[in-house]
């Protein structure tokens, strides 16, 4: 077993090496990925994907037809992949890494696992959706928000803040989805942006106010069955139910929170090249692909209603345009899942 | 030996974590309120469905065997039938229908719309062999139809009723997706949360260990519950055939009640299926993604079972024509791991693969090894059945007459066990593809099996889409539970 493992960290090891060579050869050896010059990259790649699975099934199927790479998709949940990764190190069988909130990648680059970003993807992704570290970069965008039913609450009513949602007025009231990352990003956000102290008395109060779901659509489904007034989950839900059937939001009315209000968050989805990827020049064309303007144009026309954020693609025209959110400035690299679920777990949420 | 090793991975896990936890981490983490509300929920479930199901099952197997029911054939089969619906398809069903399910309420209804199958088989079994010598003494001694019931066929199918409610109980703890949907909090829907939330985190790891408590409480009800009196008839001659008890202005309540429960554990949720998959139309039947998912929840069900089923054999072998203090040591082992939730299995794995054997973390090896562990007496309990009806000396028979002794097994004991090993590795491949949480942790990359990709899409709300792998798992259950049914009838029978 010992053997085993040492020649694991050697293969490690040298792939981290040769990484690092091909890093030194130039900058511009990058530009063959993805794109018009798709002939360099060959062979297939293992993407850990805790985007939607959707959503990430248009780009991959729209990359392998370009590129011919093949792509195999292991589907989990933010935290649980980047947990794994980090336990898994070195000989984690991943290439690529996506989320649908930042925590989870902060949490892979402070465990040092990330390669650089290739400087060709990091110059299509504008600085406020990635990190100043180009570890990894943003890939899309959501927005919190709160939806809730027109008939219960008239909109005077509403909560100038998302804190005020603690408050015992609001008791019995308004429905979440812990479990999710989603959540617990926005958690990670008013952890960053208030201190620890607010954060935990804010999940406290949660606890005794609001009503678990699993899953934002399920939260969404119970405000339009009238199960409860409100639900605390991310703007795409809504948006992508309306572009269907409107059957689980036809009783639902976003609002959003803007004045940089905690509840205003813009939650950066990730996307990075693990240093222990065994196809990096694959990786990393996958990820400008995103990035890239066709990748960004899936967004936009797609049925995912998530923001699109680089390469200068606007976003799907039905939302509301990213610059009316007043969204609070966060650091995407700061926020940090491990301390979120420990105050989670001691407010009882988990 | 080295299954019995392997079998104690999980346990021996638990205990190592719990104890490498450290003991103030480890209290902190389990005495604290939210493990009280999941103890008061997990708890709750259990005392409140576990007599439901009894209730249920045994009237039901009660009415068809020893009453004069119209159509009884007919209902005998149709009680067994909801076996074929996984819980979370129920769940799913139930809650499409009426979306304001939630809590303890939901969950006392599906699971035992679910499971009390899993009494009625056994009980209806029990039933059917019963000498009626006794009860035929008892009404000469007086007693009525109904005290004659409570005071003598009750007590003489004892073991088929606890066993059948240590079965359900174990499933209450077990369940992951039918609780998930309907918002219904027990230890393994939290530690699958912590799970997603941590990947193998210590809080999670310590639900665990509460949680394989319970199972071992549970276990040891069980022996104490069984007693160790005898059922078996002694006396001389052939058994009679038991008098059918006329139902008479019972008749038609009788038909209705049966009629009622029936249908709203096998017909309101297969309906439902039924719906969602016209409502999506053809659409939803998208070849490329379902028929992937299909045959590689034909793959695992065939390997593991086959692989579950070889593994047992030895096992049962040993147990019925050796059976010493290893032997039994070897069993017990097993029957604790799979009394283990899937989830906790699950657990064990990924940690020890991922530290010990990075070279087999994530292979479809470690799955189906988890599989057998699960599943193993599923198989061993029908092959040790077949065992005990090919006599050794059919064997040693053949060997007299000049057969090797190898060839001899071959031809006479492998042959004679044939079909117990069927009904064996069948019941196996139901259970494979209807498991969730372990599949869920343990797969290999780029794994899709029926049962995870309802999951995935129930999950986001697409019921429509979800329907068709619905179908699916049922249109493969439904002859598995069949069989079964069939099985227990025979093994009652000899």
């Amino acid at each position: 077993m010992k053997l085993r493992k040492n020649a694991l960290a050697g293969i490690a090891l040298a792939a981290t090496a040769a990484l690092g060579l091909a890093a030194c050869g130039s900058g511009s050896s990058a530009p063959a990925a993805g794109g018009s010059g798709g002939s360099k990259i060959s062979g297939e790649i293992t993407v850990y994907n805790a985007q939607h699975e959707s959503l990430t099934k248009e780009w991959v199927d729209a990359f392998t037809q370009e590129t011919g790479v093949k792509v195999t998709v292991r589907q989990g949940d933010d935290s649980e992949m980047s947990n794994q990764i980090v336990q898994e190190g070195a000989a984690s069988p991943a290439d690529v890494f996506l989320t649908e909130n930042s925590p989870a990648m902060a949490q892979v680059e402070n465990a040092g696992l990330f390669a650089d970003v290739d400087k060709a993807t990091v110059d299509q992704v504008p600085a406020a959706y990635r990190p100043s570290t180009n570890k990894w970069t943003g890939i899309a965008a959501r927005s919190t928000v709160l939806v809730y039913d027109k008939k219960k609450i008239s909109e005077d009513k509403l909560p100038k803040s998302m804190l005020d949602l603690a408050k015992p007025e609001w008791k019995g009231k308004w429905a979440a989805s812990p479990s999710g990352a989603d959540f617990q990003a926005i958690v990670a956000a008013l952890l960053e942006l208030k201190g620890e102290a607010a954060t935990i008395e804010w999940l406290k109060g949660m606890k005794e106010n609001f009503k678990a779901y699993k899953g934002n659509s399920t939260a969404m489904k119970a405000v339009n069955a009238g199960e409860v007034d409100a639900a605390l989950i991310y703007h795409y839900y809504y948006y992508g139910d309306q572009a269907k059937t409107g059957e689980n939001s036809k009783n639902v009315t976003p609002y959003f929170f803007k004045h940089q209000d905690p509840g205003a968050f813009l939650s950066v989805s990730g996307g990075g090249v693990l240093k222990s990827a065994k196809n990096p020049a694959a990786a990393q064309a996958f990820l400008k692909f995103i990035t890239g303007k066709k990748g960004q144009e899936v967004l936009k026309n797609g049925t995912s209603f998530e923001y699109a954020i680089a390469s200068n693609v606007e976003a799907n025209p039905k939302l509301v345009p990213i610059k009316d959110l007043q969204a609070p400035t966060v650091d995407p690299a700061k926020l940090n899942s491990a301390k979120v679920t420990e105050l989670m777990t001691q407010a009882g949420l988990l | 030996m080295l299954i019995a090793l392997l079998s104690l991975i999980p346990l021996g896990y638990v205990v190592y974590m719990t104890v490498t936890t450290g003991w103030d981490t480890a209290v902190s983490l389990i005495v604290r309120p939210r493990v009280g509300e999941l103890l008061l929920n997990t708890v709750l479930l259990v005392v409140l469905t576990v007599p439901l199901c009894l209730v249920l099952g045994v009237g039901g197997a009660w009415l068809v065997e020893r009453t004069t029911l119209a159509g009884h054939r007919f209902w005998a089969v149709a009680l067994a039938a909801p076996l074929a619906i996984p819980a979370f398809v129920n769940s799913y069903a139930w809650v499409s229908a009426v979306p304001s399910l939630e809590g303890i309420g939901s969950g006392v209804l599906i699971s035992t719309l679910s499971y009390f199958p899993l009494v009625y088989i056994p009980a209806a079994a029990a039933l059917s062999r019963l000498d009626p010598a006794l009860e035929h003494s008892a009404a000469s001694l007086g007693l009525g139809p109904w005290a004659s019931f409570f005071r003598v066929v009750l007590p003489q199918l004892r073991v088929a009723l606890t066993g059948g409610a240590l079965l359900v109980s174990l499933h209450l703890l077990a369940e992951y997706g039918a609780f998930a949907m309907i918002r219904f909090d027990t230890f393994t829907t939290a530690i699958m949360i912590q799970f997603q939330s941590t990947f193998n985190g210590t809080a999670g790891n310590m639900l665990a260990s509460v949680l394989v408590f319970l199972c071992l409480l549970l276990l040891l009800a069980e022996v104490r519950g069984r007693g160790s009196a005898r059922y078996s008839r002694v006396g001389s001659g052939s058994q009679g055939i038991a008098l059918r008890l006329p139902l008479g202005r019972y008749q038609l309540p009788a038909q209705l009640s049966l009629l009622a429960l029936v249908l709203l554990a096998f017909g309101l949720p297969l309906a439902l299926v039924l719906r969602w998959a016209v409502q999506g139309g053809a659409a939803v039947w998208t070849a490329d993604e379902f028929v992937p998912a299909l045959l590689q929840t034909l793959f695992y069900g065939v390997v593991g079972a086959a692989v579950t089923t070889v593994v047992a054999f030895p096992l049962a072998y040993l147990a019925v024509r050796n059976p010493t203090w290893f032997s039994k040591a070897l069993e017990l082992c097993n029957y604790v791991t799979s009394s283990l939730p899937g989830i906790v299995v699950g657990l064990a794995f990924v940690t020890v693969t991922i530290r010990l054997a990075p070279a087999v973390y994530q292979t479809t090896g470690v799955l189906i090894a988890a599989y057998v562990l699960l599943f193993l007496p599923r198989a061993l309990v029908s092959l040790r059945s077949g065992l005990v009806q090919a006599p050794k000396e059919l064997e040693e028979a053949a060997q007299a007459l000049g057969t090797s002794p190898f060839l001899a097994f071959l031809r006479v004991t492998l042959r004679l066990t044939a079909p117990a090993a069927a009904g064996g590795a069948a019941l196996v491949f139901l259970a494979i593809v209807n498991e969730l949480t372990a599949t869920l942790l343990l797969s290999p990359n780029g794994t899709h099996t029926l049962a995870t990709e309802f999951w995935s899409k129930s999950s986001e709300i697409d019921y429509a889409g979800a329907a068709p792998y619905a179908l699916l798992m049922i249109v493969l259950s439904a002859p598995m539970t069949y069989l079964l049914f069939h099985q227990s009838k025979k093994a009652a029978g000899q």
